[in-house]
C-alpha cells in the first residue's frame, strides 16, 4: 500500500507513518484555544476591513449612501415620538422621548448583532469555503458593523436628549463603560447564534419573534415600573436579570435625570452588566471556537 | 495499484529542481459520505414538516452518498497534479477534504501546512469595488496591512480587469463571470501557498488569461507548493501538470504521468 520506487528511503512505510515522518499534520485538525484566540488576533485587520465593508455596502445602492446611517435612526425616532409622544401621549415618564430613543438605540444595536450573527457563517459559505480564516472573525465583524452604527444612532440620540433639555452631566461619561459592556456581550452573543445558525437554517425565521419577546421583556417602550406592578415577585427578580434590561438601564441613568429604573441598586445593574458580558463574551467564544470545523460543510 | 504508484513517483522523479522527494499531502484510505437529508421526508408539505415536529420523528428520507471510496496517494513538492473523472466522480470533494473543510468519515487526508482551496464559487462580496475585494481577500488569507498595499497593484494587473477601463473601482456584481473568476484566481494565486487547490478556475478566463494563470501555476509550483488540478479540459491538465490522478464514481481507476492516464481516460470516454 506503499512507495515501492527503488532505492526510495520512504517505501515500505505506510501512509500514516510517511505522514508522521515528514511531520505532516491531520487536515482538518481543530486548532487549540490558545493558537485560534493567536490566528484571530493576526486576522485583526481582516475583521475591522470586513465590517467597515459590510456597512458601507449595505448603503451602497441608497442614493443618500451613509447618511443613512443618521437618518434610520432620526426617522424611527420621528415615527416614534408621533405615536407614542403625540398620538398616545405618556403622562407617567418624564421626558419619555428621550426615555424611549435610550431604549429604542440600545436595543436596536444587540438587535440587529443578533439578526446578522444567525447568517453570519450561512451567509459566507463561499468564502469559508475558498479560504483558511479563523470562522470567528465573521460573527466578530458583525458586531463591529453594528458598533459602527451604534455610533450613528448615539449622534442623534445624544441630539434629542439635549433637545429635550436634559442637562450634561459628569454621569454622561458613564455610558461608554456601559456600551463597552454590551458590545462584549452583543460579541459573544452573534458568536453563539451564528453557529446555531449554521447548523439549523430555521433559525432565521425565528429570530425575529424571539428578538421581538425579548424587546417587550426590556422594557424599551414603556416604563420598566409596569414589571413591578403587573408581575409577581419573583418574576420581577428575574426580569431585573434580564442582559438588554440592564444594559438600557444603564444608559437611561447614564443620559437621563428623572429616569424610572426597575433596579433601583447601581452597584447591582453593574455587576449584573459586568457579569452578563463575562458569561456570555467567553461562553460565546468558547462554544463558536468548539464548532470551528463544522462550518464549511454548510 | 502497486504499478500505478510506481508511475508515478518516475513521473516526479524526472522534474530537475527536486532532489529529496519531500511529501506535502499524503491521502490513507479516505472515505467521504454526504448525508443528504432531502428536506421533509414524506412530502414537501407544511403540513408534513409539522406533522414531523409534533411526532417527533425525524425526517426518513437521509440518503447516503459515498463521494469518495478509499482513495490513497501521495503528493510532493514541487509537483502539479491532475484531477481528472466524468462529472460526480469526487473529484471536488476529494479537494475540499485536502482542504480540510470537509472532514473525512474513514482513513485520514494528512498535509504540509495549511492547504488553499481555490473554486469558481469562492465568492467574495459583490457589492464592493474590485480594489476593495482584492484587500479584503488578502487580508483573508492572512496578510498584513502592509502586504497588501504592496500586493495589491500586482494583483489587479494580473487579472486584467482594467483592460476595458476602470473596473477595478467597481463594484464586482457589474463584471462578467470571466473578469470575476480572473480576479479571484489572481487574489488567491498571490500569496504562496504550500498546497494550492485550483477547482476549474482556469476555464474560465480568456486565451490570454489562461496563458498567464498557467505560468502562474508554474511559478507557484517551483516556489517548492503542491498544485492540485480539477479540470474538465484536459488541455489544460495536459499542458500544466505532469501527473494525473483519475478517480471514477469515487474510486482512484489510475494515477501516473498525465500522458498515460488521459490516454487511458479518453479511451474509457470514447467507449462508454
Amino acid at each position: 500500500m506503499a512507495n515501492t520506487a527503488l532505492a526510495d528511503p520512504d517505501s515500505g512505510l505506510t501512509q500514516a507513518q510517511l505522514a508522521a515522518r515528514y511531520g505532516l499534520r491531520v487536515a482538518d485538525e481543530p486548532p487549540s484555544l490558545g493558537e485560534y484566540s493567536r490566528r484571530l488576533w493576526h486576522y485583526r485587520h481582516f475583521i475591522a476591513t470586513y465590517a467597515n465593508a459590510k456597512l458601507v455596502a449595505s448603503f451602497s445602492n441608497a442614493k443618500l449612501g451613509q447618511l443613512w446611517q443618521v437618518l434610520t435612526p432620526l426617522t424611527n425616532a420621528a415615527v416614534y415620538y408621533l405615536i407614542f409622544g403625540l398620538v398616545l401621549e405618556q403622562k407617567s415618564i418624564p421626558n419619555f422621548i428621550a426615555y424611549l430613543c435610550t431604549g429604542l438605540f440600545i436595543f436596536n444595536f444587540t438587535q440587529t448583532a443578533a439578526q446578522n450573527g444567525t447568517t453570519a457563517i450561512s451567509g459566507n459559505l463561499g468564502l469559508i469555503r475558498a479560504l483558511h480564516f479563523p470562522r470567528a472573525s465573521l460573527p466578530l465583524a458583525v458586531t463591529v458593523t453594528q458598533f459602527q452604527q451604534l455610533l450613528g444612532s448615539l449622534v442623534v440620540l445624544i441630539a434629542i436628549v439635549l433637545v429635550t433639555g436634559e442637562p450634561i452631566t459628569f454621569a454622561w461619561l458613564l455610558l461608554v463603560p456601559a456600551i463597552l459592556l454590551q458590545t462584549v456581550f452583543n460579541a459573544g452573543l452573534t458568536m453563539a447564534v451564528a453557529r446555531m445558525g449554521a447548523k439549523l437554517a430555521d433559525l432565521r425565521q425565528v429570530m425575529p419573534f424571539v428578538l421581538r419577546a425579548w424587546m417587550y421583556g426590556s422594557g424599551v417602550l414603556y416604563s420598566v415600573t409596569l414589571f413591578e406592578e403587573n408581575l409577581p415577585g419573583w418574576a420581577t427578580r428575574l426580569v431585573e436579570f434580564n442582559p438588554m434590561l440592564v444594559y438600557i438601564e444603564l444608559a437611561r441613568v447614564a443620559l437621563l435625570e428623572e429616569a424610572p429604573v426597575l433596579n433601583s441598586s447601581l452597584p447591582q445593574l453593574w455587576l449584573v452588566a459586568t457579569g452578563w458580558a463575562i458569561v456570555m463574551g467567553v461562553g460565546g467564544y468558547l462554544y463558536f471556537w468548539r464548532g470551528e470545523q463544522e462550518y464549511g460543510r454548510g | 495499484m502497486v504499478d500505478q504508484y510506481e508511475a508515478s513517483n518516475d513521473a516526479t522523479v524526472t522534474l530537475p529542481q527536486v532532489r529529496e522527494r519531500i511529501p506535502t499531502v499524503v491521502v490513507d484510505d479516505a472515505h467521504v459520505i454526504y448525508r443528504v437529508h432531502k428536506g421533509a421526508g414524506g412530502g414537501t408539505s407544511p403540513v408534513a414538516a409539522l406533522r414531523r415536529i409534533v411526532t417527533r420523528t425525524s425526517a426518513p428520507e437521509i440518503r447516503e452518498v459515498h463521494a469518495v471510496k478509499g482513495v490513497s496517494f501521495t503528493a510532493y513538492r514541487g509537483e502539479a497534479i491532475g484531477l481528472i473523472g466524468s462529472n460526480g466522480s469526487g473529484k471536488s470533494t476529494l479537494l475540499r477534504a485536502i482542504a480540510g473543510l470537509l472532514p473525512v468519515n474513514r482513513g485520514a487526508v494528512f498535509t504540509q501546512g495549511q492547504p488553499s482551496l481555490l473554486g469558481v464559487n469562492a465568492a467574495l462580496l459583490n457589492d464592493l469595488s474590485g480594489e476593495r475585494n482584492v484587500t479584503l481577500g488578502c487580508l483573508a488569507m492572512g496578510m498584513s496591512p502592509a502586504e497588501v498595499q504592496r500586493e495589491a497593484p500586482g494583483i489587479i494587473e494580473f487579472s486584467g480587469i482594467n483592460e476595458r477601463g476602470d473596473f477595478a473601482s467597481l463594484p464586482m456584481r457589474t463584471y462578467s463571470s470571466g473578469m470575476a473568476a480572473r480576479l479571484r484566481f489572481s487574489i488567491a494565486a498571490a500569496k504562496k501557498h504550500d498546497v494550492l487547490l485550483i477547482d476549474e478556475a482556469l476555464a474560465t478566463g480568456d486565451k490570454g488569461f489562461r496563458k498567464r494563470s498557467e505560468q502562474r501555476v508554474r511559478e507557484l509550483r517551483e516556489g517548492a507548493g503542491t498544485v492540485f488540478l480539477v479540470s474538465h479540459q484536459l488541455s489544460s491538465v495536459r499542458d500544466t501538470c505532469e501527473r494525473t490522478i483519475w478517480l471514477e464514481s469515487g474510486v482512484l481507476r489510475m494515477d501516473g504521468p498525465t500522458d498515460e492516464v488521459i490516454r487511458a481516460y479518453e479511451a474509457f470516454a470514447n467507449r462508454k
